[in-house]
């Protein structure tokens, strides 16, 4: 992998429990700047608070984590706003940081919620609230993006063109992601490294590398590793212009 | 000017009320209108205590306060009682504490009445001061916390997240709330703080879309509130902090009334 100095968050064989119950053990990994870092796992198997160890949720942790940043943008899994707040999606855009009416107005748009601006957040539907989310995460233009389930309840179209957006943030602001996704295709195409948790690292390496491996297999059963096997076909031909498809 | 006892009233009333404007929104936000009534209950400790060692009361108040909070913060991770079981624990042994201290300071005459309702007055020009200084650094203090404070407060792991440092803000806003009940305890009396906390902001809440006008909105009816409330108190001769307090709820009556429909069925 690259040089040390492009390093923005370092897992050391962390781990949390809660009530004497390990949630997740013994997890290494790190996120390097302009790449993506996708954690797969059943459910329970410990990706949110994983996330969480790097985010420094959670402080009273087993092993080290080294955070080099600190423009860190974080897109929950859950969030649960207190509506005693009268709060409308322009106010919650600047919660953690000042920012512009251009920045704001451009991630807005960039996720598509630009007309929800002045909209009170209670009255946002699933999928709009996750674009808002999404928005406020990369309005900031942070360093490091952690991203739990950032398309969940998102309408399919929506769905597709977001992932392409994280791909697009990653590439422009050279940021590092931590993502957190049930998409396995999606997984499969756009992300550098993929960690596959099951209360502890159970594999991890390319998305190629991952869907080789037995553990993973296991754990997702034969349909997973036939995605794979599709993405391994969708690589060995071009397209071209006229519409033919050309053997590499 | 400042001769007059209703002038040093009013200037100490609308000192408090616009630092309880912005704290109180966050006693609406934060949930913790009882855990402004614990604190304000053990004021009277502290009230006992400067009394029987000459001690300012503000300051003393400001001290015991500020140990009861930490005492709840202690209990909170030593012990698997609920929260609202420890702050009446420490509300009513506080109060019940405070009480059994006055009674063997017989030798001190005390205006219970006035130290559970507000007495205006006894508000003196040293009142004044401390009332318009310390106001104005509780105001400062929030100020420069307001950031980390309020993204606590729509999402406690978003601020912890992205660097701001929540925990510090909370025990530093902690510390804000034992401040205002030290410096409004003459004007409203003890028992009636946690009022003039939340029911401006309870008011300002029906009336406004965002976070800031809420804080306006709440500051100005808890200055309305001063205002018609020491003068009905002078005029019918009525103990200040009820008379504010009362006041207060009837602007949170006015503001439940749906003023734009009743234009819209006018037009």
């Amino acid at each position: 992998m690259s040089s040390d100095q492009n390093i923005l968050v370092k897992l050391n064989k962390a781990g949390f429990s809660l009530n004497n119950k390990w949630l997740v053990k013994g997890v290494s990994l790190q996120v390097e700047k302009g790449k993506i870092v996708t954690l797969i796992g059943p459910n329970g198997s410990g990706k949110s608070t994983t996330a969480k160890i790097a985010l420094g949720i959670y402080k009273k942790i087993d092993g080290s984590v080294e955070k080099y940043t600190n423009k860190v943008g974080y897109v929950p899994q859950k969030i649960s706003i207190d509506w005693t707040l009268p709060l409308r999606v322009n106010d919650f855009m600047v919660l953690t940081e000042s920012l512009d009416k251009e920045s704001i107005d451009e991630a807005l748009s960039l996720t598509g919620v630009i007309h929800l601006k002045d909209k009170n957040l209670g009255d946002l539907s699933g999928g709009e609230f996750q674009r808002v989310l999404l928005a406020r995460a990369i309005s900031k233009k942070p360093e490091l993006l952690v991203l739990d389930e950032p398309v969940q309840g998102v309408d399919f179209t929506g769905e597709i063109a977001l992932y392409e957006l994280i791909k697009k943030i990653s590439d422009e602001l050279n940021c590092g992601i931590l993502l957190i996704s049930h998409d396995l295709h999606t997984v499969m195409s756009a992300t550098d490294h993929v960690v596959c948790l099951n209360g502890h690292v159970c594999c991890s390496g390319s998305p190629m590398d991952v869907a080789k491996n037995n553990e993973y297999k296991a754990l997702f059963g034969e349909q997973a590793s036939q995605i794979l096997s599709r993405y391994e076909h969708r690589h060995d031909h071009v397209h071209t212009s006229e519409g033919e498809i050309k053997k590499n | 000017m400042l001769d007059d006892f209703f002038i040093r009233a009013l200037i100490a009333g609308i000192g408090v009320a616009i630092v309880t404007g912005p704290l109180g929104c966050f006693v609406v936000w934060r949930r913790l209108s009882y855990f402004g009534d614990t604190l304000a209950h053990s004021a009277l400790l502290g009230v006992t205590l400067a009394y029987s060692m000459e001690f300012n009361i503000a300051f003393s108040v400001f001290i015991i306060s500020s140990l009861i909070a930490l005492t709840l913060i202690q209990l909170q991770k030593r012990t698997n009682l609920p929260g609202d079981a420890l702050l009446g624990l420490l509300a009513h042994s506080s109060l019940a504490v405070g009480l059994v201290v006055i009674g063997f300071l017989s030798f001190i005459r005390f205006d219970i009445m006035g130290l559970l309702f507000g007495d205006i007055l006894a508000v003196t020009v040293n009142d004044l001061l401390i009332i318009w200084i310390g106001g104005a650094l509780i105001l400062l203090v929030l100020k420069l916390i307001w950031k980390p404070l309020f993204a606590s407060t729509v999402n406690y792991e978003l601020a912890e997240a992205e660097g701001l440092n929540p925990d510090r803000a909370k025990a530093i806003f902690t510390i804000l709330m034992a401040a205002i009940i030290a410096i409004s305890i003459k004007m409203v009396g003890l028992l009636l703080i946690t009022g003039m906390l939340i029911i401006p902001a309870a008011m300002a809440r029906n009336i406004s879309s965002s976070p800031q006008k809420m804080v306006i909105y709440s500051i100005i009816g808890g200055l309305l509130s001063v205002i018609l409330g020491l003068f009905s108190s002078l005029e019918f001769n009525t103990a200040s902090g009820p008379s504010i307090i009362a006041a207060s709820l009837f602007l949170f009556i006015l503001s439940l009334l749906n003023i734009k429909q009743s234009i819209k069925l006018k037009n």
